[in-house]
């Protein structure tokens, strides 16, 4: 039942894609400035008929509807409400469908909010955008159908992936498909722009909104991907460089450059041709992630049960879409000639953009080249942080010098330079440096690099900030606190750096463990049933020794029953200056549990200036005005 | 459109990566056990499903010629499919010997799939936490190995069986 009926909507938008691009053909020839009345009510039909498609299958996840071999496979009867729904997108069929949604319905506000610009340049958008849905739409109907039926209908489903249901994890892939496949929106209109000569100020206005909602949602879907890693995976960190990270690290940096190099457009109308294959590469970027992650090609977490012809369908629509992209930019790009002086904002922009160019080769790289060589030598090899690490910290050091001094240069050509400020806080920020170097502990000359830029970046928002409140200059704000994030998200990744404490060892119940600054006392251990899963729990009595504080921590391990698998639940006691994170392993036929002991200062103020960094682009979005 | 060395390049490089991606695609990088066939199995002891004191092991299966070693739950929908070709195997008892292995499931709920459909297996096995299958290289199931005497694995199937493994399996213990 459920089934016709998604796979009926499913093909009613099908048909209202063709009729799109029909009549929006149609429409281009007709010499007038007003969008034809009938494709926007196509377009809203089309909208409503994907977004309904979207909650039948919701409601058959809801009803544990096992006709439905998608919830048959990755649901069950005994799972929370809260994770039957977030199970809807926790697969790949469903989450395709979410990923047509989301083109849709970008392909409907994009029609409806942009009247204020050239007709012809939203035909094409629109066209473009609809061929883009179209592709998708096949694979979905042809190869990874939500709505497949199975008969006999199975009476009890196999369950979701236990390490999925955490709520980071029921909200992590709406945010990212939002911020990803929205981007799909101004690889239309860049599209559009090239086929209809609609090219400088007015196409950088046009799509500007999009780019920054696109990139407030990614760096929001990165940041909540991470917290779960910390709190979910067990391991303490929350970064990895793991392949799938890296993926999504891709399209983010090309939307970090398009979104400043978009400004310099927007003010200078130069930097055209660049713009545009900024625009093509996040979303192309974004689609070769998805392709790499879903094919198999890339084992992860992110891997759903791996099926060649699936990343065959994603590859050969890939292809479809770079060649189509780079021979409409091929023959219709222009050529420009820039002139930038040394000493203004445009040339700070661009420096901008050779950093984020610089690291998505170097994560590029390090992620292709283990495939490339295991597909052409059959030497199987990983690129793990240490290589990342050596290629990119060190040029965060000028990114961070630039991004502080940057935005204090004006337009064109500037004279307004403050030598006496900059060297003013560069020398505090090497006195605090100094500070933090002699009382809590020695480190390299790179991470002294690199605190001193940080706290220099820091410094100088602040002082932004205190100027900000004096002038208001609301457009300035956003800026500011973006820049203010990073620098503290550099900071205190530095610190939790430095001065972590980690501890590995085996314990049984009853003992007691020394360790520099606390002791740990393995008092009992609990069994408890829940709803979906059993669970051993370990009680643990913390001892700090320097101020014979008490803390209580109760890590847990858990027996999921659909599918049958075993969780490591940290335990984590977060406080504002640091982090204590606890985890057990039972160790088999033996009375002892391995223990992993971490203490992490300043975990919350990485997550903390990560989400300022999104604050600024929220800001960013609420005013109407850029920065000038 | 005049084309320069760039251009070329590019097409070049994204043409390659391309190529590349698609030879990645017919690379198998999960785990597999299809290649089993051939090998030994060895160092297993299975406890009876309703009494743990009766075993099986190495020595049963050299006594038979012919052993099958069947994975089957009573929530494996498939499992139901293929019961009608082990219970027609089962009627060639003095050349096939049929094991069953109840694979992550419960005690109640096996004997009355059994009951139901009928037992085809000389020994049911049990193994509660799906441990011992690994050991067989299962990874889900319905799964079949087929062994000889010399414990060496003939025949895998992964999957139900169907009319034509059926046969194929009437062929080899002919």
């Amino acid at each position: 039942m459920l089934s016709n009926i998604g796979i009926g909507l499913i093909v009613l938008v099908l048909i209202l894609c063709f009729l799109t691009i029909y009549t929006a053909s149609f429409d281009l020839k007709i010499a007038n400035q007003s969008i034809k009345k009938s494709i926007y009510k196509l377009s809203l039909f089309q909208t409503t008929f994907t977004v309904l498609s979207f909650f039948t299958l919701i409601i058959g996840f809801i009803n544990s509807d096992f006709s439905l071999i998608n919830v048959y496979e990755n649901s069950h009867t005994t799972k929370p409400l809260f994770y039957k729904i977030a199970g809807t997108w926790g697969n790949h069929e469903g989450s395709l469908l979410l990923w047509v949604n989301i083109l849709v319905i970008f392909s409907y506000l994009f029609l409806v909010f942009s009247h204020a610009y050239d007709k012809k340049f939203r035909l094409y958008t629109l066209i473009s955008q609809n061929i883009l849905i179209l592709g998708f739409l096949f694979f979905l109907l042809l190869n990874s159908n939500p709505f497949n039926s199975i008969y006999p209908t199975p009476s009890e489903g196999m369950g979701l992936n236990p390490i999925l249901q955490d709520p980071a994890l029921a909200i992590h892939p709406p945010l990212l498909y939002v911020g990803f496949v929205g981007c799909s929106i101004y690889f239309s209109a860049a599209i559009a722009s090239l086929i209809s000569n609609y090219d400088g100020k007015l196409f950088a206005q046009s799509i500007k909104n999009w780019v920054k909602i696109t990139w407030c949602f990614q760096t929001l879907g990165i940041i909540i991907g991470s917290i779960w890693a910390y709190y979910e995976l067990g391991w303490g960190g929350f970064w990895f460089w793991d392949p799938v990270e890296n993926a999504s690290l891709l399209p983010w940096f090309a939307i970090t450059a398009l979104m400043h190099s978009l400004i310099v457009l927007e003010k200078r109308n130069t930097l055209y041709s660049w713009v545009i294959i900024l625009c093509l590469l996040t979303f192309i970027l974004s689609v070769t992630g998805t392709f790499l992650v879903r094919s198999g090609i890339l084992n992860s977490v992110h891997t759903f049960a791996s099926d060649p012809s699936r990343g065959t369908y994603i590859l050969l629509f890939l292809s479809f879409m770079i060649f189509s992209a780079l021979i409409i930019f091929f023959i219709k790009h222009k050529k420009e000639t820039y002139n930038f002086n040394l000493k203004s904002r445009e040339t700070f922009i661009l420096a901008n953009n050779w950093f984020m160019a610089f690291f998505l080769v170097t994560v590029l790289i390090g992620m292709l080249y283990p495939i490339f060589l295991d597909v052409l030598t059959n030497v199987k090899i990983s690129v793990g942080p240490p290589f990342f690490n050596i290629v990119i910290i060190p040029l965060v050091v000028p990114l961070m010098f630039l991004m502080a001094i940057g935005p204090k240069f004006g337009w064109i050509k500037s004279k307004n330079n403050n030598y006496y400020e900059v060297s003013f806080l560069i020398l505090g920020s090497i006195v605090i440096n100094l500070l933090i170097f002699y009382f809590f502990g020695k480190y390299s000359l790179l991470s002294n690099l690199i605190f001193i830029t940080a706290i220099f970046l820091i410094l100088y928002s602040f002082l932004d900030i205190i100027k900000f409140i004096n002038k208001k200059n609301k457009s300035r704000l956003p800026r500011i606190i973006s820049h203010l994030g990073f620098g503290l998200l550099v900071f205190f990744i530095g610190i939790n750096h430095q001065f972590s404490i980690e501890e590995d060892f085996n314990l049984k119940v009853g003992e007691i463990k020394k360790t520099i600054n606390y002791e740990i006392n393995f008092e009992e251990i609990k069994i408890k049933e829940s709803k979906n899963y059993k669970a051993v729990i370990g009680n643990f009595k913390l001892t700090d020794l320097r101020n014979s504080l008490v803390q209580y921590l109760e890590p847990e391990i858990r027996i999921y029953s659909n599918p049958e698998t075993l969780t490591y639940e940290a335990a984590i006691k977060s406080k504002i200056t640091s982090d204590i994170y606890l985890t057990m392993s039972n160790i088999s036929r033996s009375d002892y549990y391995n223990i992993k002991f971490q203490n992490k200062p300043f975990m919350i103020w990485i997550w903390l200036s990560a989400l300022i960094i999104v604050l600024g682009g929220f800001i960013q979005l609420s005013l109407k005005k850029n920065e000038d | 459109m005049k084309i320069n060395i760039t251009q070329i390049i590019i097409f070049c490089f994204i043409i390659f990566s391309l190529l590349i991606f698609w030879q990645g695609l017919k690379k198998d990088n999960n785990y597999d056990t299809k290649n089993l066939t051939g090998t030994r199995i060895s160092n297993f002891q299975l406890s009876e499903i309703n009494d743990d004191d009766k075993y099986i092991s190495e020595e049963d299966l050299k006594k038979n010629s012919y052993t099958l070693i069947n994975f089957f739950a009573s929530w494996c929908a498939p499992c139901r499919s293929e019961h009608k070709y082990l219970i027609n195997l089962s009627s060639k008892k003095n050349k096939i010997q049929i094991i069953g292995i109840n694979f992550k499931d419960k005690k109640n709920n096996a004997n009355n799939f059994l009951k139901e459909l009928g037992n085809p297996y000389n020994f049911v096995g049990k193994d509660t936490n799906g441990k011992i299958s690994i050991l067989f290289g299962i990874y889900g199931i319905p799964e079949s190995i087929l062994v000889n005497n010399n414990l060496t694995v003939i025949k895998k199937i992964v999957g139900p069986l169907d009319q034509i493994q059926y046969n194929e399996i009437l062929n080899i213990i002919r």
